[in-house]
């Protein structure tokens, strides 16, 4: 098989996969169908001649971050965990029908109730999105600040992420720093 | 077809029956050793010295019904083995475990003894490590029972802690041999210092060895870290609903796993195929006799060491270990830099 066709087959599943994930009914298969998606993105990497970029690619975001997705769904799902108590809490009305638990179904169907700002706001979002990929796509070929020799070499791309991009490297540290710190910041209960 | 690309091929075909068989010759050497640290004889009674035994277990797996919990995800529980053999498996696709050889004249040009030689194989490695907690995970989920359930939570827990260690003990390797390629840094260790000493990186990073080594054993899942499966409390962990065949193949995955991870310290602390008396067409040897060294230490640990506590687990892995490779790796950077190892 030629790389062209290796693109197409990588391209199909990259965004067959993706479409899928917000088709599905149960998060977990969501979860699973998006680490495809990212699987299928590092084989166009590949064809790409980056294979470093590829492989971070997979560690990074299929092995790292997917798995935290995976165990909040798999946790948030946990039958008992939906009780109507929960749901009372967070200001929903059961479903008729249940008898004190949710399904993976049931609790699908009652969650994406959005208020009207955050909706307007997803829109806004979405919009937006759309422009970026229009400009994206019409802006036509454009070389990049690496070669091909570059990116496919660790020790340049190391190189440039110490020094041209130094500013943005340290800047999304400490922006993952602040993030972290708050979330311990949101979890943790004082004992009173 | 080129008779190079032939070799490839039945090279590839060979590496998965090797390590196929691989996982049935450790069961028999497992069960042998435990029974030789416990003064007991050990499967004696199929075949010589109960040599056909793995056989046994096989077709008595293979004969088994195949069972599914009626509340389990059909899908997942099905798939959940899958993953978990294939990551085993490609995991190894990218080690290499000898020198070019031309098959006794037989290919025009050398063959590389690796199936897939890329010049980030020690990240593929790595990357298909954290790929395969997905097999544990998902089978623990979609059993729908409670054992499963807490053994694939503290596998994945266990796992991603660990991972942090395995991967800052495989930085500062690459930080001393200046690439990612396996088969650069297992050339990096030919010859020897004063005549001999052999140039192994386990002397220059001998910190490096043994966090990769422990980190090895907790992301293989074995005792003294077997808490995914830990049989006193889990019953089996996140295999506890498979039966037959799903259940073998998670077997097979861990036996094949403990492989890859001794090839692997093989090539980036042992000097790989390179060894003294032998000739570098027949490296292979050399490499074959330490990763079975590698693997007997495994084993022996499994039957020596009690399980640990799991907080106990935990501290170990953030409190101790990754701070040790932390510094190590800072240490490592900072000697490569200023002294020039």
């Amino acid at each position: 098989m030629g790389s062209e066709t290796l693109f197409y087959v990588f391209g199909t599943i990259a965004i067959a996969s993706s479409l899928m994930v917000i088709g599905q009914r149960n998060p977990v298969y969501s979860v699973l169908l998006l680490i495809a998606s990212f699987g299928a993105l590092s084989g166009l990497y590949v064809l790409l001649d980056a294979p470093f970029v590829a492989v971070i690619q997979i560690i990074v975001y299929a092995g790292a971050i997917m798995v935290l997705f995976l165990f909040v769904v798999m946790l948030l799902n946990a039958p008992h965990e939906d009780t109507e108590e929960d749901l009372a809490r967070l200001g929903i009305e059961p479903p008729a029908s249940s008898d004190g638990q949710l399904d993976a179904n049931q609790a699908a169907i009652v969650y994406p109730r959005i208020g009207r700002g955050p909706a307007r706001f997803g829109m806004v979002l979405a919009l937006g999105l759309l422009v970026e990929l229009w400009w994206a796509l019409t802006k036509g070929h454009e070389t990049g600040a690496f070669g091909t020799a570059a990116v496919s070499s660790v020790a340049a791309l190391g190189r440039s992420l110490y020094s041209d991009y130094a500013f943005a490297f340290e800047v999304t540290s400490v922006l993952i720093l602040v993030a972290m710190v708050g979330a311990v910041l949101i979890a943790r209960r004082e004992p009173r | 077809m080129t008779p190079l690309l032939i070799a490839q091929i039945v090279l590839t075909l060979f590496v998965f029956v090797t390590l196929l068989s691989s996982a049935a010759v450790m069961v028999y050497v497992e069960r042998k050793v435990a029974a030789m640290l416990q003064q007991r004889l050990g499967p004696y009674l199929v075949g010589p010295k109960g040599l056909l035994q793995p056989l046994a277990d096989v077709v008595k797996l293979l004969f088994k019904e195949e069972l599914r919990p009626r509340a389990a995800d059909a899908w997942l529980f099905g798939l959940a083995p899958v993953i978990s053999a294939a990551c085993a498996f490609a995991a190894f696709a990218v080690v290499p475990f000898g020198a070019d050889t031309t098959l006794f004249g037989l290919i025009p040009e050398g063959l590389r003894l690796q199936v897939a030689d890329v010049n980030v194989a020690i990240l593929v490695v790595f990357a298909i490590a954290s790929m395969s907690v997905y097999g544990i995970v998902l089978a623990g989920w979609s059993s729908n029972s409670k054992y499963s359930l807490l053994g694939a939570l503290r596998s994945s827990a266990q796992m991603i802690s660990y991972e942090l260690s395995y991967g800052l003990a495989l930085a500062s390797v690459l930080v001393i041999a200046n690439s990612l390629s396996l088969t650069d840094i297992v050339n990096r260790q030919d010859g020897s210092w004063l005549g001999f000493i052999p140039r192994w990186l386990v002397f220059v990073q001998p910190i490096g060895f043994v966090v990769y080594m422990i980190a090895g054993i907790a992301e293989t899942n074995r005792a003294p870290f077997d808490f995914p499966e830990a049989e006193q409390e889990l019953v089996a962990g996140y295999h506890t609903e498979y039966s037959s065949m799903s259940f073998a193949m998670f077997f097979l995955a861990e036996y094949i796993n403990m492989v890859t991870v001794s090839a692997v310290a093989t090539d980036l602390f042992l000097g790989g195929w390179h060894g003294p008396l032998l000739p570098e067409s027949l490296g292979w040897i050399w490499f074959l006799i330490k990763v079975a060294a590698i693997l007997f230490f495994y084993v022996w640990m499994r039957w020596t060491l009690p399980r640990y506590r799991y907080d106990q687990l935990m501290r170990f892995g953030w409190k101790v270990l990754l701070p040790i490779a932390v510094v190590n790796l800072l240490v490592t950077a900072a000697g490569v830099l200023y002294v020039g190892i």
